[in-house]
């Protein structure tokens, strides 16, 4: 099939972008879009063009690096697909189809559609985590957890960290992606004694990174692809106002 | 009392004072439309009702100071978090999909500034009678002439009930929202809590513009 | 080349613990001034980094990737291996040392595979302290299944995300110490080269792939944690970012490389679909529990598989192995398929492929515990085919998933450049000439939270820290030669981009060196390898220019060192004359098409050392003994 494609442009991280079109005929519909902007690619490269830039890696839904704002839906038309599961058949023949890189403050675009995400990793690093070193940690089986609990945080625990929550957000809220993380550690018992503090700390960093706050809209999680769901939203809120109203003195102390 | 300023400061604080002071005017709304719905009862029961609310008078002052405070800082942490959100995407996107998004919570800023004009059209039209020289001549206490007088003029009934559409709209995707911002939810109730929004806001709603469209259509004593 | 596996003296059991015991240690107050580089942060990397910093020490960690979380240790799907015994099954650490070794059909280190066996455990523990949600029993205890044909239930899993969820969990204990200021991570860096100082590692030359600036980086150790070469092949079930690079440097640069050769073919996966096609998708092996493999009687049958009559298709793996039917183990599923398509039986447009058929197993046990058992595998499935498996069967082919050499490594997983260690997938340690299934998470996080950082303590407690910084000569020479071969990949001016020559590479890779090889088909390689290296360096183009974001040009660099590395597994291949494991040569083989391994002659690792460009390397041998278990052979009949 024969495409129009609107892709944006853009050089570098200071450099002003714009659209460009591009027609490519001999699409076909069993390619992944991802193979389709390769094909793309080999043939700006024979003519000497500059190829489309943009993130990719394990091309099977589950790294999360591949991003990309397709027609206005974040990867793209389909329900819960990454935009590498997404395949050209859910396309026609003469359709044009708009690319974006993510937008937002918080993920500047470094080239063409790649963004900057490292924001999603400081926020981890504020608390996403159980402080535990490696050794010194009980025989697995003394911690039970019930299959319900394990399986809720399990559903927390999919995100892979693509961003799409933030993207597809009109307030570029990053709430999906923190709520999936504190909802699985405040729902297991190896989390609960950094519970409090983990919640403070994540917040404080997301809104240093300047995400936009949460308006309940749920887009995020039509956008997810691992559909994970805004309840874990409102457990975040539980767990935020919950430490921030009633907290222990070690929450209070730390910073 | 650090930890106060952290909390308002925060998007998610923030976000929980937008709750807080919307269900405080919530629930105010519920006193008012069972207040206004006295009207249907004849003008000795409303009126006899206005009176008697003055005879409560520190009530009705701490009452409506609450309610300013509420209002107040429910508009500032709107108008906070908008430019939070207006910041976090500088960039807006050539074409962004919003079909899986409903209408009532894209367009909260847009209802609320509506309500905002309206409200202050309201209070300055029934709380101190400024917009209709007739109403000097009533009684202190005639709400009901009031209500008969202005709401037999259609414009200013259908500005009402327009308003109240907005009430409406606003209302549906606030108060379920309000729960989820309070961290208020459970797999048992969810389904509930959808539908609450919604549900209470379609009943204010009729509640309010009954009256008008009452008046209008004569179907009062 | 000094190939002493330095293995502990003692009982196999007490090896481990002996050796904690004779290792030097850096004192406590010493660790922090001591500087060790990590590159890559998939599972092996990301558990070192984090633990060696928990010790004390600063590392320096650095991914190709956006984020430490990417590495492709997270498309691992099924689980991971541990010796618990929780479901009192008679699993033991020895039967499951037993198992590995002897999947390895007997090509990999008994010390080595029996620590390994033995740490497994804390592995769980560590996990689970972490939070990763494993599966559960309504008790509360952890789940355990089988898996890959095992005779006890040994594999945790966290749903089909098993990787994933350990990547996680590795990952937050990373950016633990991130945040703390222990580790400074360097994401979106490509290790592009090994600086030697007095012959031991000390440190690397990296290019930042956002502005393309090229940085010196020392220090007194240097980790690679760096995965596999399985896109060699082009076609693969890896990320298409994952390269040989890092270890084709390290070799270049004096390290051995051990067993290029082995590699493992997963025997269900989805189909080639065009030739647009950029990665192959695994489909679990747990499939196959209750899928029937066919293909039709008739060549080039073009029908319907619904049209074609129960006496016409042939249940190619029930005919030849009655007794383990389509259970066969990994190597030789893909093997039979590969013949079924040869012969000119396979299905689909392309004839590379073979149906695992439902229909039986829907009437037998009804579409619902079908559902239940295989329902998100059919899911994904019909996203990339959009072709329904409870309705028309799967069509599955073998691709390349996992490749067992690497970088030679002792048994305090150093490689013959001292202060060089090696961990994860991109060492040969632990799993001979195959690996078992739900076995290369644990491997990469034995080596990664509980092997190496106690003996890279060894190595660094006998050299003096901080002696050599970025502005040794060295450093200089070595960035001098990244920034040449940068240019060189500018200044050919041709037509092809790298991909092609990817592609074409893989072809010849997949025909020659792939499921079953030959002496013909080897030699054939090895002489279009350098043709197809030389029309490389004659007509590539490289659009752009270095100092910025260029995708194309890191994709030139990875396809270079593929194109010299596809050389050297050639090579090990066609020496290796013997069948074993992931490594099938025609010639040797059984009259009923079984591997015929050679014991006498090959029972050693096969060790390679670079002699310089354009000189034929050489090759060394580490003898393996195997003191503990009975060499056997392998039978599924």
């Amino acid at each position: 099939m024969k495409l129009r494609l609107k892709i944006w442009r853009q050089k570098s991280q200071d450099s002003d972008g714009a659209f460009e079109n591009y027609e490519l005929d001999g699409v076909s519909s069993g390619m992944s879009f991802l193979e389709m902007l390769d094909f793309l690619n080999e043939r700006l490269v024979s003519e000497g063009r500059e190829p489309v830039a943009f993130d990719h890696d394990c091309r099977e839904g589950i790294c999360g690096a591949c991003s990309l704002m397709i027609n206005g839906a974040a990867h793209g038309p389909q329900q819960e697909v990454t935009t590498c599961q997404l395949h050209m058949r859910a396309f026609r023949d003469g359709d044009e189809i708009c690319i974006e890189p993510w937008r937002s403050a918080a993920f500047p675009v470094l080239k063409d559609l790649i963004t900057d995400r490292s924001a999603l990793d400081r926020v981890m690093q504020a608390g996403g985590f159980v402080s535990v070193s490696t050794g010194g940690v009980p025989d697995a089986n003394t911690i039970p957890v019930s299959k319900n609990l394990a399986d809720l945080a399990m559903d927390a625990a999919a995100c892979i960290g693509c961003g799409a929550c933030v993207a597809a957000c009109k307030n570029s809220s990053a709430m999906l992606f923190v709520s999936a993380k504190v909802s699985q550690l405040s729902l297991l018992p190896q989390g609960q004694p950094e519970r409090g503090r983990r919640a403070l700390r994540m917040v404080g960093q997301m809104d240093k990174e300047g995400f936009g706050h949460c308006t309940n809209t749920s887009a995020c999680e039509a956008a997810c692809p691992k559909h994970i769901s805004v309840s874990h939203i409102a457990r975040l809120n539980r767990e935020y106002l919950k430490a921030s109203l009633c907290g222990g003195e070690e929450e209070l102390l730390s910073d | 009392m650090n930890w106060v300023g952290r909390l308002l400061t925060s998007s998610v604080g923030c976000k929980v004072l937008m709750a807080v002071t919307g269900a405080i005017m919530l629930f105010f709304l519920l006193g008012h439309v069972a207040g206004n719905l006295l009207v249907f009862a004849g003008a000795d029961v409303i009126n006899a009702y206005a009176r008697g609310l003055r005879d409560y008078l520190p009530l009705l002052w701490l009452l409506r100071a609450g309610l300013l405070i509420s209002f107040v800082l429910h508009v500032i942490a709107a108008i906070r978090l908008t430019r939070l959100s207006r910041r976090a995407r500088p960039v807006a996107y050539q074409k962004q999909d919003l079909s899986g998004v409903s209408l009532n919570s894209r367009t909260m800023v847009l209802s609320g500034l509506v309500l905002l004009a309206f409200i202050i059209y309201h209070l300055a039209h029934l709380t101190f009678r400024l917009t209709h020289p007739a109403f000097a001549s009533l009684d202190d206490y005639d709400v009901y002439s009031m209500l008969q007088i202005s709401f037999q003029q259609p414009l200013l009934a259908f500005t009402y009930i327009i308003s109240v559409a907005l009430l409406m709209m606003h209302l549906s995707h606030g108060i379920t929202s309000l729960f989820q911002t309070l961290g208020l939810n459970h797999t048992q109730y969810n389904g509930l809590i959808r539908c609450l929004g919604p549900a209470l806001g379609l009943l204010l709603g009729l509640g309010f513009s009954s009256v008008p469209l009452a008046i209008m259509l004569r179907l009062l004593p | 080349m000094d190939l002493d596996a330095k293995i502990p003296s003692g009982p196999l059991a007490e090896k481990w613990n002996r050796h904690k015991f004779e290792m030097k240690l850096v004192s406590p107050a010493n660790k922090r001034r001591y500087r060790i580089i990590v590159v890559g942060t998939g599972l092996a990397g990301s558990s070192a980094a984090a633990s060696l910093a928990e010790l004390g020490y600063q590392v320096e960690a650095f991914c190709y990737q956006d984020s430490p979380r990417r590495a492709h240790s997270i498309a691992a799907q099924g689980g991971i291996n541990a010796s618990k015994n929780y479901p009192a099954d008679g699993d033991s650490i020895f039967r499951l040392f037993y198992d590995t070794i002897k999947g390895g059909d007997f090509r990999s280190r008994e010390a080595n595979v029996y620590r390994l066996a033995e740490v497994s455990g804390s592995i769980i523990d560590q996990a689970v302290a972490q939070g990763v949600p494993f599966a559960r029993e309504y008790g509360g205890s952890l789940a355990n299944r089988s898996f890959g044909g095992a005779q006890v239930s040994r594999t945790f899993y966290a749903r089909g995300q098993t990787g994933q969820q350990l990547l996680l969990g590795a990952y937050s204990a990373l950016s633990r110490q991130i945040g703390q200021g222990s580790v400074r991570m360097h994401a979106r860096k490509e290790m592009l080269d090994l600086v030697l100082v007095d012959g031991r590692a000390a440190g690397i030359i990296v290019r930042d792939l956002v502005t393309g600036r090229i940085s010196r980086h020392a220090a007194d150790a240097v980790v690679l944690a760096t995965g596999g070469y399985g896109n060699t092949f082009f076609l693969s079930t890896n990320a298409a970012g994952c390269n040989v690079t890092a270890a084709f440097r390290a070799y270049k640069r004096g390290a051995g490389f051990a067993n290029p050769c082995f590699t493992q073919i997963h025997p269900t996966c989805i189909p080639v679909s065009g030739d647009h096609q950029s990665k192959l998708t695994l489909m679990s092996e747990s499939l196959r529990n209750d899928g029937r493999v066919w293909v039709p009687r008739k060549q080039g049958d073009q029908r319907a598989p619904h049209e074609i009559p129960p006496e016409e298709r042939d249940y190619y793996l029930e005919r030849k192995y009655p007794a383990f039917g389509n259970l066969a183990p990994r190597d030789i599923a893909s093997r039979s398929a590969k013949e079924v398509c040869d012969a000119g039986y396979g299905i689909g447009q392309s004839g590379l492929g073979v149906y695992l058929d439902f229909a039986d197993a829907i009437q037998r046990l009804g579409e619902k515990t079908v559902r239940e058992r295989y329902g998100n595998l059919f899911h994904m499935y019909q996203k990339i085919t959009d072709e329904n498996p409870y309705q028309i069967p799967m069509r599955i082919y073998p691709a390349v998933h996992y490749t067992m050499g690497g970088l030679w490594v002792d048994y305090n997983l150093q490689s013959t450049i001292p202060g060089l260690h090696v961990i994860g997938e991109a060492n040969f340690s632990d799993h001979g000439a195959n690996r078992l299934g739900a076995s290369a998470l644990m491997q990469g996080l034995a080596d990664g939270y509980f092997v190496l950082p106690g003996t890279i303590g060894h190595y660094l407690a006998g050299i003096t820290p901080g002696q050599v910084t970025t502005e040794h000569p060295e450093f200089g020479d070595v960035e001098k030669q990244v920034r040449d071969k940068i240019g060189k990949f500018f200044s050919s001016n041709g037509s092809r981009s790298p991909t092609s020559f990817h592609k074409e590479l893989g072809k010849i890779m997949w025909d020659h060196c792939g499921m079953a090889r030959t002496k013909a088909g080897l030699e054939e390689a090895l002489r279009k390898i350098p043709e197809l290296r030389d029309e490389f360096w004659k007509n590539l183009r490289v659009t752009g220019n270095g100092e910025e974001l260029n995708q194309q040009l890191e994709k030139a660099g990875r396809v270079a060192d593929f194109l010299e590395f596809g050389e050297l597994m050639c090579r090990d291949a066609l020496i290796r004359e013997e069948s074993c494991g992931g490594h099938f040569r025609e010639e040797h083989q059984t009259e009923d098409g079984e591997a015929r391994r050679n014991d006498a002659a090959f029972s050693h690792v096969a060790v390679w050392e670079h002699k310089g460009k354009e000189k034929v390397p050489q090759r060394h041998q580490e003898e393996l003994k195997f003191e503990n278990v009975k060499v056997a052979i392998r039978s599924y009949k």
